[in-house]
C-alpha cells in the first residue's frame, strides 16, 4: 500500500497551503510580467492514479507546452508548468508583442521566451516555498517540450512508480481576468520529500 | 471486414488481443510499448512498461505490468494461454524517449534508455527476435498494433505517423 494513502486531511491542507503560497507568488510574478491581473484557483492536492494524471490537462494525447524543472536540495521533486497552445500564444503576444509565426511549430525565440516565463514562475514558486519552509530548494535549468501530456507527465512520475501506481500532485490553475489562461502548475514532490516538508512546517510526523 | 475493436493498454498495464482487434497505448514518453505477435494464430500482446526492473520496487504488492522484467514473462504466459506458440513470437517496440535533456546525473533522468535496454535483455532471455523498433529521441508516441497484419503504427506530435 502506498504510504501516501494514509495522509490525513489535515496534512493535505498543509500541502494545499504550500501550493497556495508558491503559486500565489508565481501568479504575482506573471501578473507583473503581463501587467495584467492574474488569478488562480485554490490548489487541489490529491493522490492521483497514473492513468488519470493527464486528465487534468485534457488527456494523455492532449498537446501541451511544458516547462519542466527538477527541484534539488532538501526536498527534491519535479515541477511542471503546463500551458495549452492557445494560452502560450496569448502569453507570447501579451508579453513580447510577438506575433506567433505559424499555426504549428514555434521558433527558437518563442521557445526560449516560454522557457524563461516558466523559469521565472517556477523560481518564484520555489523561492517562496523555500522561505516558508526554511528548506533549501534549488531548481535545475528549465527544459521545454511541446508534446503529448501523457508522455511529458509520466516523466515526472518515475519516483512514484517504484512504490505504487499513483502520485501526489499539487495542482494550481491560472486564470487571466475573465479570459482563461489555462496554465497549470504541478508540483510533484518525491515521496521522500513529504516528511521533510511536514517537519519543516512543524507538522508532527507519526 | 471485421469491425476494428480497440483494446486499450493503460500506463503500467498489459493486454492481449486476437481476431483482428487493435491494441493501443497512448502517450508513451520514457515508457516503452512492447508488442509480441504470433502470426500463425494471430494472437498479439502489448505491455506499457514504466520501469526497467522490479528490483527497485518498494511497494508491498507489485504491479507486474509495470516492470520490464516481470511484465514480459507474464505477457508470454497470457498469450500462451490464448493459444499462441512462444517459439513463433516476434517483437516490436517503441518509446523509451528522453523527454527532456538534462545535465543531471540523477538516474531517473535516464529512465527511457534504461527501459529500452531492459526490454531487450528480456527478449534475448526468451529468444524472441526484435523485428523493429522506434525508440529513444525526445518525443512522445502513441502506438497501435494490428493483430491481423502485425503492423505497429506510431503517431507523434512532431514526427507524424510511422509504421514499422
Amino acid at each position: 500500500m502506498n504510504p501516501l494513502h494514509k495522509l490525513e486531511a489535515f496534512k493535505l491542507d498543509v500541502l494545499k497551503e504550500v501550493g497556495n503560497i508558491g503559486a500565489g507568488n508565481a501568479a504575482t510574478a506573471l501578473s507583473r510580467l503581463l501587467d495584467k491581473p492574474v488569478d488562480m484557483n485554490v490548489p487541489t492536492v490529491s493522490l492521483i492514479p497514473f492513468e488519470q494524471v493527464a486528465d487534468r490537462v485534457g488527456g494523455f494525447e492532449q498537446v501541451v507546452i511544458a516547462v519542466f524543472l527538477r527541484v534539488e536540495g532538501d526536498a527534491p521533486g519535479n515541477m511542471f508548468f503546463l500551458i495549452e497552445e492557445d494560452s502560450a500564444r496569448k502569453l507570447l503576444r501579451g508579453l513580447l508583442s510577438m506575433e506567433t509565426t505559424s499555426e504549428d511549430g514555434y521558433s527558437e525565440m518563442e521557445f526560449s521566451a516560454l522557457a524563461e516565463i516558466g523559469n521565472i514562475l517556477a523560481g518564484s514558486y520555489l523561492s517562496s516555498l523555500a522561505d516558508f519552509t526554511q528548506l533549501y530548494l534549488s531548481p535545475t535549468v528549465p527544459a521545454i517540450s511541446v508534446d503529448m501530456a501523457g508522455a511529458i507527465l509520466s516523466y515526472g512520475l518515475v519516483q512514484y512508480g517504484e512504490m505504487g501506481d499513483s502520485a501526489l500532485l499539487i495542482d494550481t490553475t491560472f486564470l487571466e481576468g475573465k479570459e482563461e489562461l489555462a496554465g497549470h502548475f504541478f508540483l510533484i514532490p518525491d515521496p521522500e520529500s513529504f516528511g521533510k516538508i511536514f517537519s519543516a512546517l512543524g507538522v508532527p510526523n507519526e | 471486414m471485421m469491425h476494428e475493436n480497440v483494446v486499450k493498454v493503460g500506463m503500467a498495464d498489459l493486454n492481449i488481443a486476437s481476431n483482428g482487434a487493435i491494441l493501443k497505448t497512448t502517450g508513451l514518453g520514457s515508457c516503452v510499448g512492447l508488442t509480441l505477435f504470433d502470426e500463425r494464430t494471430k494472437v498479439a500482446g502489448m505491455v506499457h512498461v514504466m520501469l526497467p526492473s522490479s528490483d527497485i520496487a518498494r511497494e508491498a504488492s507489485i504491479n507486474i505490468a509495470k516492470y520490464a522484467d516481470t511484465s514480459i514473462p507474464h505477457l508470454i504466459n497470457l498469450m500462451k494461454q490464448a493459444g499462441a506458440e512462444p517459439r513463433r513470437f516476434v517483437a516490436k517496440m517503441a518509446g523509451g524517449a528522453q523527454m527532456f535533456a538534462f545535465n543531471s546525473n540523477h538516474d531517473s533522468m535516464r529512465i527511457g534508455p534504461r527501459n529500452v535496454e531492459s526490454c531487450k535483455e528480456m527478449l534475448k532471455k526468451y529468444a524472441i527476435p526484435l523485428l523493429a523498433e522506434d525508440t529513444g529521441a525526445n518525443y512522445g508516441r502513441t502506438i497501435e498494433f494490428d493483430s491481423v497484419s502485425g503492423m505497429l503504427t506510431i503517431r507523434s506530435v512532431q514526427q507524424g505517423v510511422k509504421e514499422i
